[in-house]
């Protein structure tokens, strides 16, 4: 999902939107009632009553800022994005702000980028750096008329500097103005003036603490840990076969088992509603349920794969094109030709799917950790034949999501409410193993890709044809509208058909395939594919022409000054060039643009025999103003090593229609041992945010093929990447 | 059936089906709900606690084998290891998603009580068994060699 794209739809104007000034209290309202894990919802004091002052911030007297946040937190550092972003144009005390999720409510807390609430396509802080911003200051306005109300005194006079406003002798905290400060009205956003980047307090600063606490001693709330009064726990038995249907099932010895509560078919298998999460899995053991197959996918991954092979060979339709490729590739004495083929890749984020669900006649409260709000809510209401004013939606912490929580089909959302409307007026926590979660489907697609270039004399591409066949992430989804032209999804192609190498004549093309895999966009969509092709085609290229990788980017690079600078920056960095290597290392460099920044990755391997170990990546990115450049850091640090696990181990094949693999005995992915040295630099820029939690992934794995191709001499063309 | 368990050094009872995993009992029956569920099979260490003292995999290991034990939870850890592992955690800046992360501190805090100076070998055999998908590797390791250096700075009492 790349912002440019999402730059090109209709963006909301903020000015209009989210600063609706509600009554005092309301954020109140919207603690949870209910027992979290234990804890028990606190009474509500007049002296921790939030003040609402806009749809971002409320001020409680006790001296709280409560930053509501329209994202979801699922490890990529949002809560504290999003805050620094208000606390610095609030001039707030970085230890009096605390953060909390927003409710599901389009209207204020839509993503502008995307004009609907959902959080995804690394447009977190893009997409509301302008608007946090302009909440901050807006409420710090509202603080400064109060006060100059207050003192008698010229507002322009008044001074805030980390949560106290000060005018001579008078000074106040926030939460001693707040009362007053909330009754003043809303100022006109567009009419504030925002800090310039030299005044900038905790922007850019590296050593403020992340504001989703309680993550290293428990406490930190996952949907996994909503405990709420009667609730029971279903698990629910999933075709084998992607498709499938229940033919019929016997349940008998199911409900005989301790604790089980009742059993029942629903659209996606057999629901299992039980007191808890054994006594729903023991009872699930004992199940009989047969299949109807016939509208199942019973073709394995070879059969698959194979078709595509087949496809590659063929034209398919056009993507992107610019001169007469296929002319221009039969005239030419010199073509190189890759094949290059990507598996199946399942999330495997640490928390299995789940979902709390209520269904109450025709109201529905939910609690998981949500990021796709808007479509969620469209979809519970349309399930229950209900408006979206009867979906109340309350967002914990994600253990991670990697895109997996934003499915386009709500499919685990739905499933939940489907088992929730079965016990009426009762809370059920949808529960999968990890083996549901890894069999669930809703992958990243199988590709192959066929990349053709004719050569000038001096080993110079001058034309590039690029064949794509793989399933279509977006269609059929409700962002086909937005993502699909001509019945090209972009994704499928997006960093090939926007290729940045200079290369005169480009021909990109797309087979979009269907089968009945479920498919989903993974941590950076296209580009995890894209990016590798192009990355070690480009290797193979400089390697024939005998000129040096790092080199023969730059000169095909001559008029994209960002990624030659990113790619001078890490070469520099990593002693590219430089820095001698030890016997059996060999070095790699691979450079990529997506969701709006561009990083580059060196990478050093060992190798031993058929073995290799990663040890090294030293990456640098611009993403524009680098909000907190520490989890700036942490997110490319995490983008590696999410596209080190696909590069090394990850996997999903079937055989007969059966996914091969259930757990992460068989889905191999990273551990320490495997993790290297990881270095982060970020190029200075006062340029707008860019994405940052996906565009760390795409390099990983070409920058490790590149390093395995410099010390062995194969080129490996398919992942996950093994030495023969 | 009814098993008395003694988790962070407190009595508890708890009326269930002995073949369940300890862990089930104490998220679902007890509400510590700290420990995390990730795998069920003992292959990614979310669901880490002491169990006498070393860590142990609880999503295999059944309540009735839990009986007359000493369980500590993520709850419950009190040690001078376990405070300094959590104060670099914070101080690094190490959880992102944080869902593995009450597994890694556990695994991290029982390294420490054996081994004061651990080296990047020993916190790799120690830690091989907790997964991080957000990769938080690095950082674990330099939060446990901060944690194993205050440590002997304080002469033990973090």
């Amino acid at each position: 999902m790349n912002i440019s794209r999402f730059l090109k739809s209709q963006t909301v104007d903020p000015s209009r939107r989210s600063f609706l000034k509600v009554s005092a209290g309301t954020t109140a309202g919207l603690m949870l009632g209910v027992n979290f894990g234990g804890i028990a919802a606190q009474a509500q004091s007049a002296a921790d009553a939030a003040l609402e002052f806009n749809a971002f911030v409320s001020i409680t007297p006790d001296n709280v800022v409560k930053v509501m946040i329209k994202h979801l937190e699922m490890g990529q550092g949002v809560y504290t994005g999003l805050a620094t972003c208000i606390a610095d144009e609030l001039d707030a005390d970085w230890a009096q702000v605390v953060c909390e999720h927003a409710p599901a409510n389009t209207e204020k807390y839509a993503n502008l980028l995307m004009g609907q609430q959902g959080t995804g396509g690394s447009t977190a802080i893009a997409n509301s750096f302008m608007q946090m911003r302009q909440a901050g200051a807006a409420a710090k306005a509202m603080l400064v008329n109060a006060a100059a109300a207050q003192w008698s005194v010229p507002a322009s006079e008044i001074r805030v500097s980390r949560g106290v406003v000060s005018h001579g002798s008078h000074t106040a905290t926030f939460g001693d103005l707040a009362t007053a400060a909330a009754q003043q009205s809303a100022p006109d956003v567009t009419a504030l003036t925002l800090k310039t980047p030299d005044q900038f307090t905790l922007i850019g600063r590296d050593d403020t603490l992340r504001k989703d606490t309680g993550k290293h001693n428990g406490t930190a709330i996952y949907t996994q840990d909503v405990q709420l009064p009667g609730m029971l726990t279903a698990v629910v038995v999933h075709a084998p076969r992607f498709g499938a249907k229940v033919r019929s099932f016997d349940a008998t010895a199911t409900l005989a088992r301790a604790g089980v509560v009742s059993v029942f078919a629903i659209d996606t298998g057999v629901a299992v509603v039980a007191r808890d999460y054994w006594s729903a899995t023991k009872g699930r053991e004992l199940l009989k349920v047969e299949w109807d197959d016939s509208a199942a996918e019973t073709r394995g991954t070879t059969d698959i794969l194979a078709h595509y092979h087949e496809l590659v060979d063929t034209e398919g339709a056009v993507a992107a094109s610019v001169g007469n490729v296929s002319e221009t590739l039969n005239q030419s004495r010199d073509v190189q030709t890759l094949v290059f083929e990507f598996p199946y890749l399942a999330h495997a984020q640490m928390e299995p799917m789940n979902c709390v669900a209520k269904v109450d006649g025709a109201a529905a409260e939910m609690w998981y950790g949500c990021q796709s709000a808007t479509g969620d809510q469209a979809a519970i209401a349309q399930l229950l034949g209900t408006g979206i004013e009867n979906v109340k939606i309350n967002t914990v912490f994600a253990g991670g999501g990697f895109g997996r929580r934003a499915n386009p089909a709500s499919d685990y959302v739905l499933e939940a409410v489907r088992v929730a409307r079965e016990v009426q007026g009762t809370p059920v926590k949808l529960v999968w193993s990890r083996e549901d979660d890894m069999r669930a489907g809703y992958y990243r697609p199988a590709y192959v890709h066929k990349l053709t270039a004719a050569l000038n004399v001096n080993g110079r591409p001058t034309a590039i044809q690029v064949r794509v066949a793989g399933q279509s992430i977006m269609a059929g989804t409700p962002l086909a509208a937005m993502m699909m032209v001509n019945g090209i999804d972009i994704t499928s192609v997006e960093g090939l058909s926007d290729l940045a190498y200079e290369i005169p004549e480009r021909q990109v093309e797309l087979h979009s395939p269907t089968n009945g895999v479920p498919v989903q966009w993974w941590r950076s969509v296209g580009h995890t594919h894209t990016a590798f092709s192009k990355e070690v085609f480009i290797d193979v290229l400089a390697r024939k022409a005998g000129d040096d990788p790092v080199a023969f980017r730059l000169g095909l690079l001559k008029n994209n000054p960002r990624e030659t600078a990113v790619l001078q920056l890490a070469a520099e960095k990593a002693g590219w060039g430089t820095k001698e290597l030890p016997a059996g290392w060999g070095r790699g460099v691979a450079v990529h643009t997506s969701f709006g920044s561009t990083v580059a990755e060196i990478v050093d391997v060992s190798v031993q025999g058929t073995n290799f170990k990663v040890e090294r990546v030293v990456a640098a990115i611009d993403c524009g103003i680098a909000v907190n450049p520490n989890v700036v850091r942490a997110q490319v640090e995490s983008a590696i090593a999410y596209g080190l696990s696909a590069a090394l181990g990850d996997e999903v094949t079937m055989t007969a229609g059966n996914v091969d693999q259930d757990n992460f005995h068989t889905y191999r992915v990273l551990r320490m041992d495997a993790m290297p040295e990881v270095e982060v630099h970020i190029v200075a820029s006062t340029n707008a945010p860019s994405g940052v939690g996906e565009p760390g992934t795409p390099p990983i794995a070409p920058a490790v093929a590149n390093a395995l191709a410099a010390i062995t001499g194969q080129v490996i063309t398919r992942l996950p990447l093994k030495l023969a | 059936m009814a098993y008395q368990l003694t988790i962070n050094g407190q009595t508890h009872n708890v009326d269930v089906e002995g073949d369940m995993p300890l862990l089930w009992a104490v998220r679902d029956h007890l509400n510590f709900t700290g420990s995390k569920f990730g795998c069920g099979v003992a292959q990614c260490g979310a669901c880490t606690m002491q169990i006498d003292g070393v860590a142990t995999r609880t999503c295999v290991l059944t309540v009735a084998n839990a009986v007359g034990r000493n369980i500590t939870t993520i709850e419950g850890l009190q040690s001078p290891q376990a405070r300094a592992v959590q104060a670099a955690w914070v101080e690094l800046q190490v959880p992102q998603c944080g869902y593995c992360q009450s597994g890694q501190v556990m695994s991290a805090t029982a390294l420490l009580e054996k081994n004061s100076a651990p080296t990047d070998a020993d916190i790799e055999a120690a830690m091989a068994g907790n997964i991080c998908r957000c990769g938080t590797y690095s950082r674990i390791k330099a939060g446990i060699h901060m944690a194993a250096a205050q440590l002997k700075n304080t002469g033990g009492a973090a």
